[in-house]
């Protein structure tokens, strides 16, 4: 591998952290931060990827579809907090498990009775279907770029909420000790309601605007559940800067992994896991 | 409390007693109406096949190529009526050996017709070969199956999975590449898929320079293509399916790879994703033993009935099931429907020369077809034929022993 070649693949890996980072957005505040777990993460992100494609096959236009898709998808989410969530806060993390896995079953049958099981593709928008060219027979998809883009402004958007608004502080207040809050005053089933919401926003906006790059398929939820997971875990539970930290470090191993070890690249993503909680059990930016 | 636990005790008892009395009504039941059918000389086939999942699709159109067979044939095979069993056995090897189980043992099928995903297949081989039940697999492509696993009552109507790329070694040979890089998912079929094109590309003096693989079932290949366009070959073929075969050629057109360096595969890379991609599958060539535009008498005439049963256009896989079906009605009327002449059956089947949509095919000695592997090219939304790339192409069957 030459120098030229060692850049790309540098940048391949970033790109790819950052991609993982949006995917992996949503769980971060459910999981991280709410501490629910939401196995069903993986099907909010294929619902929005569903969304932008039937959405973009309408209105012909990828980001009208989006910003049709998103109020949806909040509403989706605040109906499913309202009805099935907010019962189970108190209730072991197992009654959690048991919900957000049936809803996976759930969510895949109606995907197949909705949309089909057919593969579709969604066309990059004109605005940004453009290559920049690195060497004489590899040239990089601006979309990609874009996207990387977009990871960065959501990452610090949501790092700014969590850790520098009111809101951020009532939720994190909520996260530790949520009598306390309530007897404080503050609404905290409105504010679940709203942080449960938009995290599945997010995970279904890593959907649809990652649609034109991984094609929309059946099960394609289940290949993200578990790296968002491992995401959450290395970098930290609770920790926007630990998450993406953890997508950063993962993207490098996997690229550089498939590249220079191709025989064992399935398992360094685990391996490295294996050490980071042997060193720090509770993630690299996660509280003790 | 003596009489608290008198309580207890009686209640344990007549539960016990209840239980027993239910399982007698229950196997009771089961007994009569399991000689009841057998009088009927109803045939049972059992359809182990994966009815939800990624795989749903190629479950149901396998299930409906089997049933147009039979419908030909009046609605039996061989004189005999078909009562159909289905399992779903969701594409998970760590529930075929019960799945296929319940076919086997609770419902005593005549034959087993299964399945799409290769690791359930050895896991049924696994439990078949015990069984000694008549299996026909309608699609999953491991080798060992009509391999080093192979069995008399095995029986394949689809392919191997060396088969799939051993062509394309003529084919690349033929356009002038010396060298190529195989890029697939690392698992089983990916790893024969590659072994099947080394050996025929490297039969003619070409080099395979560089295997790349991914984990499965990941679509991140944007790292693998850099090592492509740095390596840079005179060809790159590439398995992969569905969704992955989707993205891949999506990423190596955003690439800028596509036109700068020749893409060839096994056919599924571009089989059923075509709609998806736009133009990023265009003028990409494949081998398969099926393809668009054949034009042959049997062919169309499959297409429209197919089309005009069950409304949908069928493909590969209807085909395939399709020729399961008449394999079996080979066998069924070599025996006049008497399925208890298993070695009758067997006989009939390996004689067999199936009138398939895909052109005529014989079985090996290892019971995998022996078939014509066609060179197709994407054009538009179809993959056109434009040749036989490999006349009669048999596996070879290494390690059966029978």
């Amino acid at each position: 591998m030459d120098f030229a070649f060692f850049l790309i693949q540098l940048l391949n890996g970033l790109q790819y952290g950052l991609l993982l980072f949006l995917v992996a957005s949503g769980l971060t505040l459910v999981f991280g931060i709410m501490g629910i777990i939401n196995l069903a993460h993986g099907s909010f992100y294929m619902v929005g990827a569903y969304l932008a494609w039937s959405l973009a096959g309408m209105t012909g236009n990828l980001a009208t579809a989006i910003l049709l898709a998103i109020p949806l998808t909040v509403v989706l989410g605040m109906a499913l907090e309202r009805l099935l969530f907010r019962h189970l806060y108190q209730r072991d993390h197992l009654y959690q498990v048991l919900l957000t896995y049936g809803l996976i079953l759930v969510f895949e049958e109606l995907r197949s009775l909705i949309w089909g099981d057919d593969v579709h593709g969604v066309a990059v928008p004109a605005l940004l279907n453009a290559s920049i060219s690195l060497t004489e027979n590899l040239s990089y998809p601006v979309y990609r770029l874009a996207i990387s883009g977009v990871c960065l402004l959501l990452a610090a958007a949501l790092y700014f909420l969590i850790q520098k608004t009111r809101l951020g502080m009532m939720i994190r207040a909520g996260a530790s000790n949520r009598d306390m809050v309530q007897s404080l005053g503050i609404d905290i089933k409105l504010i679940y309601t709203l942080v449960f919401a938009l995290g599945i926003a997010l995970a279904a906006f890593a959907g649809m605007i990652n649609a034109p790059l991984s094609s929309v398929f059946p099960n394609m939820g289940s290949s993200v559940l578990i790296i968002c997971f491992v995401v959450v875990v290395i970098g930290g539970i609770g920790s926007v800067k630990g998450a993406m930290a953890a997508s950063l470090m993962i993207g490098l191993a996997e690229t550089f992994g498939t590249v220079l070890v191709p025989e064992v690249a399935g398992m360094i993503v685990y391996v490295l896991m294996a050490i980071v909680l042997v060193w720090r059990p509770q993630g690299l930016f996660g509280k003790a | 409390m003596s009489q608290n636990d008198k309580d207890v005790f009686d209640r344990r008892e007549f539960l016990k007693g209840t239980a027993a009395v239910a399982g007698a009504a229950a196997a009771g039941t089961l007994l009569p109406s399991a000689t009841a059918l057998a009088q009927q000389g109803k045939l049972k086939v059992g359809l182990m096949l994966p009815y939800t999942g990624t795989f749903a699709q190629l479950g149901v159109a396998i299930t409906n190529g089997f049933k147009l067979a039979v419908e030909e044939r009046g609605g039996k095979l061989a004189g005999r009526e078909i009562e159909f069993i289905t399992v779903d056995d969701e594409s998970n090897p760590a529930k075929a050996p019960e799945n296929v189980n319940k076919l086997v043992q609770r419902d005593k099928v005549d034959v087993v017709i299964g399945t799409v995903h290769s690791g359930v297949v050895m896991g049924m081989a696994k439990v078949l070969k015990e069984s000694g039940t008549l299996w026909i697999n309608p699609n999953g492509g491991a080798g060992a199956m009509t391999g080093a696993a192979c069995a008399p009552n095995f029986f394949r109507t689809s392919f191997s999975n060396w088969q799939t790329t051993h062509a394309l070694g003529k084919v690349l040979k033929a356009k002038g590449h010396k060298n190529a890089v195989f890029i697939t998912w690392k698992y089983a079929a990916g790893e024969e898929m590659m072994e099947g094109f080394k050996e025929g590309f490297e039969k003619e003096g070409g080099k395979l320079v560089k295997e790349l693989y991914t984990p499965f079932p990941q679509v991140e290949f944007q790292a693998l293509l850099t090592e492509i366009a740095s390596i840079k070959p005179d060809a790159v073929v590439a398995f992969f399916a569905g969704g992955g075969a989707a993205k891949f050629l999506k990423d190596y057109q955003a690439a800028g790879l596509k036109g700068k360096i020749p893409l060839y595969g096994s056919g599924f890379l571009t089989d059923g994703v075509l709609d998806a991609v736009g133009d990023a599958g265009e003028g990409v060539e494949t081998t398969l033993h099926y393809a668009d535009g054949l034009d042959t008498k049997k062919d169309k005439a499959f297409r429209l009935a197919y089309a005009k049963t069950f409304k949908l256009q069928p493909d590969v896989y209807a085909v395939q099931g399709y020729d399961a079906g008449q394999l079996l009605a080979a066998g069924l009327e070599a025996v006049k429907g008497n399925v208890a002449d298993k070695v009758g059956v067997i006989k009939g089947m390996e004689a067999a020369k199936i009138d398939s949509p895909r052109g005529v095919w014989t079985l090996s000695k290892a019971h995998n077809p022996v078939q014509d592997m066609y060179l197709r090219k994407v054009v538009g939304k179809e993959n056109k034929v434009q040749g036989v790339a490999w006349k009669a192409l048999a596996d070879p069957a290494r390690g059966c022993k029978m």
